[in-house]
């Protein structure tokens, strides 16, 4: 079966319907899947959840999604950075559900994995626990979490072989693996796609097995917060 | 004369022993990284990456390397990548010896606030909840009163909680402080700064 598509709006057809639950890998702007954002922006499909930790910047990753209203709700760990989404927010035009970071992202591994749910320690006495069951285990309290089985899942990897095995690079992996695990259909734009054999096996991050549409296209890959320092200070 | 802010992030550097794995928050826990000095200290940032480095010379950023706070960094020899999963499965799995972080209240039973003030924007709590929960050691760096002049160190948290229970030393500009039965017990002051002075600022119960 032919993995690789020439387009995202190619491999994202007939994938596509409102009021969908998406799985979006990405870390702020890093490793964010440009060219399958753009794509949705271009359907118009709209009242979407997408499950991701961040929701891009204005103007940018997930952040055009919300310039076009096309987004219903965030399942997010952290929105900090986007005008747009606070006033969308502030408004009620836009639910948000918060999730502690590592939360969602064992939602995401486990409803990749078969799991419904699992119990962590995370959270427990706050605000996250609210409605949620608390089960002791050895003595202290732990509450149950559900694991995310998204409808769609739009991840950025670096190379991705035709039979969609495939390595990140650096700090551009973070929910990138998880998210495309928890899809019932995983669509994944590289910066390189390679023949068979050609990545070590034994180097793979993510299977092929998970990886069910592949583009391969240019990245603008904005960064959020330019730091460096002085070579005197070397 | 209270603790400076790198005086503080100095003193919170004591905390570290050779060989351990920390995570730093952002703010004066970043600045605790300068005052290592020979140790072997393995930073993790939670976006999935054991080894952090310094930040890059100018023209050498690289947009696939980032910090959890969305800054450049660079790798090290002994650098890992990892998945978001992975990263917070060792941070819940308990293999992260120590998180540094700020705090806008820490009460006497160790109950923590650092993610939202209600009525205010509201961000996200990002990994702050997984590393409180999950980590060995909790140690908050932060200014021992608010800018009104009020006390941070109370009997019971006022914000939404961010943990309960979850700090074991509070480290602020007027000394050092260990949560323990029944409240707060006084490590160590800051020079130049008298057991009364740090009392008095003190809405927790301090105990002997």
């Amino acid at each position: 079966m032919k993995k690789v598509y020439g387009s995202a709006a190619e491999a994202l057809d007939g994938l596509l319907r409102d009021d969908m639950l998406i799985a979006a890998g990405g870390f702020g702007l890093c490793g964010i899947p440009e060219l399958l954002i753009d794509a949705i922006v271009e359907s118009g499909v709209k009242d979407l959840t997408i499950a991701s930790n961040n929701c891009g910047v204005d103007g940018f990753g997930l952040g055009k999604l919300l310039d076009t209203k096309q987004i219903k709700k965030m399942m997010s760990s952290y929105v900090g950075e986007n005008a747009e989404f606070m006033r969308q927010y502030l408004s009620g035009e836009l639910e948000l559900e918060f999730n502690p970071q590592g939360t969602l992202a064992e939602r995401m591994r486990a409803g990749g994995c078969g799991i419904p749910g699992f119990y962590t320690k995370t959270g427990v006495g706050t605000q996250i626990a609210e409605g949620k069951e608390v089960k002791q285990f050895g003595g202290e309290d732990y509450i149950l979490e559900e694991g995310i089985f998204a409808e769609l899942s739009i991840v950025k990897a670096w190379k991705a072989d035709t039979s969609g095995n495939c390595v990140f690079r650096k700090t551009a992996r973070n929910f990138n693996p998880p998210a495309a695990m928890c899809g019932k259909i995983c669509v994944m734009e590289v910066e390189e796609i390679v023949e068979p054999g050609e990545l070590d096996p034994d180097h793979i991050h993510l299977p092929g097995i998970f990886v069910h549409r592949i583009i391969k296209g240019e990245h603008e890959k904005r960064i959020e917060k330019v730091t460096t320092r002085s070579r005197e200070d070397a | 004369m209270p603790w400076d802010r790198n005086q503080m992030a100095a003193r919170a550097a004591e905390e570290l022993e050779d060989g351990m794995y920390v995570n730093l928050g952002i703010g004066i826990p970043t600045l605790v990284a300068n005052y290592v000095g020979d140790k072997e200290i393995t930073l993790q940032s939670e976006n999935g990456m054991l080894g952090m480095g310094p930040f890059p010379y100018e023209g050498e950023e690289d947009p696939d390397l980032i910090n959890a706070g969305k800054q450049t960094i660079t790798e090290l020899p002994k650098t890992a990548y990892f998945d978001s999963a992975m990263s917070f499965g060792m941070i819940r799995g308990g293999k992260i010896a120590a998180a540094i972080l700020g705090a806008m209240e820490v009460a006497e039973n160790g109950d923590l606030a650092n993610w939202m003030i209600p009525g205010k924007l509201v961000k996200g709590m990002g990994g702050a909840m997984d590393l409180v929960a999950g980590v060995g050691r909790v140690i908050v760096v932060m200014d021992h009163t608010n800018k009104h002049g009020d006390s941070k160190l109370l009997k019971a948290c006022t914000l939404p909680l961010t943990g309960t229970g979850v700090v074991d030393r509070i480290i602020t500009n007027f000394g050092v402080l260990d949560v323990v039965e029944g409240g707060l017990k006084i490590v160590e002051l800051a020079e130049g700064v008298t057991e009364d002075e740090l009392r008095a600022a003190t809405e927790a119960t301090i105990v002997n």
